[in-house]
């Protein structure tokens, strides 16, 4: 295959046209290569057990049970549940992470740490979802009498994750009725591992129905615990100017990439980078100062709170250490490739694990530790600085394409945005809505993925639905591929529909939101409900003109995620691939029945266009039924309509 | 596009937050920071800033900290490219804007001679320019923007391309009901000033109120607005979010941009649309469209004079219901309080100059016929410019629900009816009133039989569901006005004679008022033959008439019940009414006493009685008087003690006419109680004083009052009582 239909990333482009071609080059390479296990992929193999891996055939005729008699609904369930669970694990261990440093900082014992509570105001909020009393306390107080309960969250064994009452009420009765309210984070998971164990759990739809328990206890439980912390410790991210793709590395610095999902680490590089003393260290080895990009969510994190730039998404890990000018890449947690330890042979980079639950053989460790964290930032900034002039300057391809970009875009911040200070809501965006400017909200998010064109799919399908008045709000990787497209600044807005170019105008934003990381997919929960909190658009989350899709989903998260929104009655599509498409029992399951049950469903549709199309028409459906599908008239108020608003 | 407009608000804010700054330090060095600073008369401190931000300014060095806030609303600058999101940012610039405006407007009143003409109208020379509007004309002009008379107001900024132009909006926005404040100039012209030239009539009393020609007088019309939100609304200072939603969906404003918008007016503009308030504009400015923080659009240009109020009605999503009288001259409330001039005047009726009467009585269905207007002798054609006529207005009434009792409620509509209409001019009532038509009326083609037109109109539109048919007969000539005044002043008589016999133990009904619970959610007014609602608009009857009118509304009828103390005026069946309607939180009420269970009072007070504990005695103060009163308080003050729906033992709200009555605090000792009262009051009063003293056997009661000339402290009223032998020396001790 030619390199460049790999990618639309022009910055990936520039850089395979310039490498020697190899089959284990990248990810985009071995894609190529190895060719998707054709049961698996289709949510048919179970390797459960010992009498297995057993794998079923579509074909007529061909083999319909497993050894243990399972159906291919209980094995494409169970596999699909399991993938919950590992999503849900992963955020919800990642929140349990930070919270562990909250408790650090709340006990007092966070001096010389780095760390502090930054929103006061996030504090109180969450202290007082938790029924804290705070009215003359001290922050320091409210939050020793918080940690504990936050970490209570996690191992919870009866009663209902606090943040499940967020949610609009509507909602939050049907999940009781359904018996989905997440009991605690951690239970959940524990329970899809039981189900899914060789017979236990064989009905397709019971499976599911608490895959959907736990992916809640992901979106309203460890997602949102995780995103509200990291808020509280580094501060609730407001709209500011990044810069993304490769060409935000420098030739004339020391490069310091940070890469995966855990910001406790990073926030302290920020800190470090800028310490003028490591610049002077810099400096003195012949480089004009020390510059800190990052990958994947990582660098969604260190974007949001401080404008750090972006190198690239979870696909151009490998392309950064091709550039040849990446000092130091240091990961944390989910989505590091291990081929990073392979590549950054051919280069002087070098690649440091941080985190006891992330090791690569050949890899250096260099442990975290919250209580020492600004120590080891520095530690691990210096051993950069040293690299520096181990570059070998025949290998530098260094691409210049750079994109402005706007993000920070959390409720809060969109709150403010529409209306300053002291009119401060949803409203606009709920009247724009209903007058038609917009005609509803999608959310973008997930990963990137080499088994279709890279930022490709995404981009085409953002283009297109803003392009039809739909206003998109994302996280993730699916961020970083409109940010490279320039999607993220607010000149965009002339590839808007007339109506939601104007709305962006009168209110100065883009016309695709950046949100934050793929856990502050909790923030869309957040924002969804605010819009049926503010009225007008039905009284719960599954009436909102809303669809939500991940167009190169690659990671059990994504599957997580989606549940979560499936569960909180998003209409949500995913690209790429789909993993239960070789059972048509979970299909019907998932693809309709969910609706009825729910209020929302899945959707699968590799082609961005129609993949747009199918949420257009949702959301079209669902203006229908709330009557604002027609222009609607202009109400003149005289007195008595005047006296029946509320005040 | 937006981003021109934030851009320019953003940097309007930046300058009028620099000239506070200056304005500031120089008023500082110059009086010091213990220098008090107030608005004339109110008790809102610097409305804006009390009611967003909760912070009190009552000396210069209160102003500092407030400086600092509006500093830190300041947002940066939208850069050309790669731009944050700016809405947000503008909006907090136009209030910062708006803090800075009341920092240097307070900063004016210290000077000599302050900038501002205070007063409610525009004196005819001199400064016209009336500044902050002070407690009295908020809570009266107030009250218009609740009860729907007054829609909302038009702020005007800047001036016309021609004086024509800016008569004509005027016109149009009065007779749209709007009130039009006015500030800032464009090229140095304002419209005030276009009108002042064109002979226009301004001041509060004619809608039309020339605010200040400096741009930050603009703050004046939201100062307005707040302070509507804290007073009517009932929303807390600092609440700004409920004050802000409380302009959005009640007061129903909006910003005319006449001529060039620089960017202090921007800025001005961006603190408006926070209230909810659009921008229309005639000149051709960028435009926003979308909606969100005001109902519709927020900034509207390009629109042309004629065009430009029906738009600003439109934008605003404002329904105005005008009733259209069929005159030829403009009609609406804003022309009540047009003067016509005796060298303006065509002809004029009545005044003492000529026999003259208006009467209404009522007749069967069958003997009249609606909409009949006659003119009995000459009509105005008839007569030389600058000429006199005899008047006798007869309007026949017929409703199947009407009641004779109601006559005298529609007579006393004749006075407001005839006013509003352009170019008339109607003072008095029964026979003693006064009709003056302007010259520039008849050249307009207004003759006598358009004042039946007008009655009949009117009548209709406001008293449909008691009336059906109206008849009314205009009499020119003497004989037959000499002879249909003794039928009136007979019928005068005898309606006198009822109203005086009217007693609270003569009737088993009396009538509660709950128009003001919109804004005092928990006071209930009864309104009893001998105790008017204490706003002084409602008298029984009114409260009986206004029932058949509306049967839901809020005037109902209170079965008394049981007497349970006569002498404190309490009855089993209004306790039982208030406490069901004043939801549960007023057990018990004594209709004459103010020492125990008193009434409540929800704001809209003629005056305030209070016990003055040392002296045995009470003071009386009315709503006009400004001054200190011997309670320590000024009325300013008491009134926030006194209303809201609270029962506050020792203190009541009432109307003047209450004063009056045999009823009046009579479980304490009547008015003989009364030790105090502002000269102006008593003055007003002095008929009544004297007849009720003779009754009650102190014949110079009048003299024995004390006044603010005689005494401002209790002591001093003490000192006063003594050397004039007070009765209430000898009454009963009140504690």
């Amino acid at each position: 295959m030619d390199q460049r239909e790999f990618s639309s990333c022009k910055a990936c482009n520039e850089i395979f046209a310039l490498v020697e071609q190899d089959k284990n080059l990248t990810a985009f390479h071995r894609a190529e290569d190895l060719k998707p296990c054709p049961f698996g992929s289709q949510g048919l193999c179970c390797k459960n057990c010992a009498m297995g891996p057993c794998r079923l055939s579509t074909k007529e005729g061909g083999t319909k049970r497993g050894v243990c008699g399972a159906t291919a609904a209980t094995i494409a369930a169970r596999n699909f549940a399991r993938m919950i669970a590992a999503g849900a694990a992963s955020h919800s261990d990642h929140g349990r992470d930070i919270i562990k440093t909250f408790s650090m900082v709340a006990s007092g014992e966070a001096e010389g740490s780095g760390y502090e509570i930054k929103d006061v105001n996030k504090l109180i909020a969450v202290a007082q979802d938790f029924g804290l009393s705070t009215e003359g306390k001290s922050s320091q107080d409210i939050a020793k009498e918080l940690a504990p309960l936050l970490v209570a969250e996690f191992g919870q064994q009866e009663g209902e994750l606090r943040f499940i009452r967020r949610a609009p009420e509507k909602r939050q009765a049907l999940w009781r009725e359904l018996g989905v309210v997440p009991r605690g984070v951690d239970r959940e998971v524990v329970e899809i591992m039981h189900r899914t164990h060789m017979g236990v759990d064989q009905d397709a739809e019971n499976i599911l129905m608490h895959g959907t328990r736990a992916a809640l206890a992901d979106g309203w439980g460890g997602s949102m615990l995780a995103t509200e912390v990291q808020d509280i410790l580094f501060g609730t991210p407001i709209p500011l100017r990044g810069k993304v793709n490769l060409g935000v590395l420098r030739k004339d610095q020391v490069n310091i990439i940070v890469h995966g999902h855990d910001p406790l680490l990073s926030e302290m590089l920020v800190v470090a980078a800028q310490d003028p003393e490591m610049i002077s260290q810099a400096r003195a080895k012949g480089a004009s100062g020390i510059n800190l990009a990052g990958i994947c969510c990582t660098a969604n994190e260190i974007l949001l709170r401080h404008g750090i730039p972006v190198a690239g998404n979870f696909l151009q890990q490998e392309m950064a250490i091709l550039t040849g000018v990446v000092e130091i890449m240091v990961v944390d947690v989910q989505c590091v490739m291990q081929s990073l330890a392979d590549l950054v042979q051919c280069y002087h980079t070098e690649l440091i694990t941080t985190s006891e639950k992330a090791k690569i053989p050949g890899v250096v460790h260099i442990q975290f530790d919250e209580h020492h964290a600004l120590d080891i930032a520095k530690k691990i900034i210096s051993r950069g600085i040293e690299n520096f002039g181990k570059r070998n300057p025949n290998k530098i391809i260094l691409p210049k394409e750079e994109m402005d970009l706007v993000a920070g875009f959390s409720h809060e911040t969109i709150n403010y945005m529409l209306g300053g200070t002291f009119r401060a809501s949803y409203r606009p965006l709920n009247d724009n809505i209903i007058n038609g400017r917009i005609l509803g909200v999608a959310g973008v998010v997930g990963c990137s993925n080499p088994r279709v064109k890279h930022d490709h799919v995404t981009t085409t399908l953002v283009k297109e639905l803003i392009k039809n008045n739909v206003l998109v709000v994302q996280t993730g990787c699916a961020a970083i591929a409109c940010a490279k497209e320039g999607l993220l600044t607010p000149e965009a807005a002339s590839l808007a529909g007339d109506g939601l170019a104007e709305v962006c105008e009168a209110v100065g934003m883009p016309p695709v939101l950046h949100c934050g990381s793929c856990v502050d997919n909790s923030r869309l929960l957040i924002a969804a409900t605010a819009m049926v909190k503010e009225g007008g658009l039905g009284d719960d989350i599954s009436d909102l003109p809303l669809a939500g899709c991940a167009p190169e989903w690659m990671s059990e998260k994504a599957i997580a995620i989606g549940q979560y929104f499936v569960g909180s009655g998003v209409f949500t599509v995913f690209g790429a691939t789909f993993p239960i498409m070789g059972c048509e029992e979970v299909k019907e399951l998932l693809f309709n029945k969910f609706e009825k049950i729910t209020k929302g469903k899945w959707a699968f549709e590799p082609d961005p266009i129609k993949m747009a199309h199918l949420m257009i028409d949702h959301i079209k459906a669902k203006r229908a039924a709330l009557g604002i599908e027609k222009k609607q008239e202009r109400i003149l108020y005289d007195m008595a309509m005047r006296r029946a608003l509320e005040v | 596009m937006s981003k021109i407009i934030a851009s320019a608000a953003i940097r309007g804010a930046y300058k009028i937050v620099g000239r506070a700054e200056t304005a500031l330090a120089d008023a500082l060095a110059k009086y010091g920071p213990q220098q008090p600073i107030e608005f004339p008369n109110t008790g809102y401190y610097l409305p804006v800033i009390y009611g967003i931000s909760g912070m009190k300014a009552q000396k210069l060095g209160d102003l500092p900290p407030i400086l600092h806030r509006a500093k830190s609303l300041l947002p940066p600058h939208p850069t050309d490219r790669v731009w944050l999101p700016y809405l947000g940012h503008a909006l907090d610039a136009g209030m910062a804007t708006l803090f800075a405006d009341e920092i240097i407007e307070i900063i004016k009143y210290l000077e000599d001679p302050v900038p501002y003409t205070i007063s409610e109208n525009c004196p005819d020379d001199g400064n016209f320019w009336l500044g902050a509007a002070d407690d009295v004309i908020m809570r009266k002009r107030g009250i218009e923007f609740v009860d729907g008379t007054a829609p909302g107001f038009a702020a005007c900024v800047g001036a016309c391309p021609t004086n024509e132009i800016a008569v004509k909006i005027a016109r149009e926005l009065q007779e749209k009901n709007l009130y039009v404040f006015m500030s800032a100039d464009t090229h140095g012209r304002s419209m005030a000033e276009q009108l002042k030239e064109e002979g226009v009539q301004m001041g509060w009393e004619t809608r039309l109120v020339p605010f200040g020609k400096d741009i930050t007088a603009t703050v004046f019309s939201l100062g307005f607005a707040t302070r509507a939100a804290m007073s009517f609304g009932g929303v807390k200072p600092g609440d700004y979010s409920r004050i802000l939603k409380y302009n959005k969906n009640r007061i129903f404003a909006f910003v005319l941009a006449l001529g060039e918008v620089d960017d202090e007016k921007y800025a001005q503009a961006a603190g408006a649309i926070n209230y909810g308030f659009p921008v229309i504009a005639d000149t051709d400015i960028p435009q926003i469209l979308p909606t969100g923080i005001c109902t519709y659009e927020h900034v509207v240009s390009r629109i042309p004079h004629d065009k430009i109020v029906s738009k600003a009605v439109e934008v605003r999503g404002l329904k105005v219901a005008v009733h259209k009288v069929p005159v030829p001259v403009a009609y609406g409330p804003a022309f009540e309080g047009e003067r016509v001039r005796k060298e303006d005047t065509y002809v004029e009726m009545g005044g003492t100059k000529t026999p003259a009467f208006e009467f209404v009585t009522m007749r069967e269905m069958h003997e009249i016929e609606d909409g009949q207007i006659t003119v009995v002798g000459p009509e105005i054609d008839d007569v030389e410019p600058e000429s006199r006529l005899p008047l006798g207005i007869v309007c026949e009434v017929a409703g199947r629900q009407f009641q004779s009792d109601f006559e005298s409620i529609l007579e006393r509509q004749i006075h407001r009816y005839l006013n509003e209409a352009q170019g008339v001019f109607h003072m008095g009532q029964r026979d003693i009133n006064w009709v003056r038509i302007s010259k520039e009326a008849k050249q307009k083609g207004f003759k006598l039989h358009h004042l039946g037109d007008i009655i009949h109109a009117k009548l209709h539109a406001d008293y449909a569901a008691i009336l059906d048919k109206v008849k009314v007969t205009i009499y020119t000539k003497e004989e037959d006005v000499l002879a249909w005044r003794e039928i009136a002043r007979k019928a005068y008589h005898f309606r006198d004679e009822r109203i005086g016999s009217l007693t609270d133990e003569g009737v088993d009904t009396y009538y509660s008022c709950t128009l003001c619970q919109s804004f005092a959610p928990n006071h209930v007014c009864v309104i009893t033959p001998e105790r008017s609602g204490l706003c002084g608009a409602y008298n029984w009857l009114d409260g009986k008439a206004a029932h058949q009118i509306d049967p839901t509304g809020p005037n109902q009828p209170i079965s008394k019940g049981e007497v349970l103390d006569a002498a404190k005026g309490q009855w089993s069946g209004v306790n039982e009414f208030i406490f069901k309607t004043s939801r549960q939180t007023i057990e018990r009420f004594n209709a004459y006493s103010i020492m125990e269970d008193p009434m409540t009072s929800c704001g809209c007070f003629e005056c305030i009685s209070g016990v003055l504990p040392m002296a045995n005695a009470i003071m009386t103060v009315n709503r006009e008087f400004t001054g200190m009163t011997p309670s320590g308080m000024k009325f300013s003050t008491l009134a926030g003690t006194v209303g809201g729906g609270l029962q506050t033992p020792g203190f009541t709200g009432h109307s003047k006419h209450y004063i009056g009555s045999a009823k009046f605090i009579s479980a304490e000792g009547g008015l003989l109680r009364v030790a105090w009262m502002p000269k102006a009051l008593k003055e007003e009063l002095r008929p009544m004083l004297e007849r009720r003293g003779k009754e009650l056997g102190v014949e110079n009661l009048y003299d024995l009052i004390a006044d603010e000339e005689i005494a401002t402290t209790e002591e001093e009223v003490i000192e006063f009582m003594t050397r004039v032998n007070h009765p209430a020396l000898s009454l009963p001790p009140l504690f």
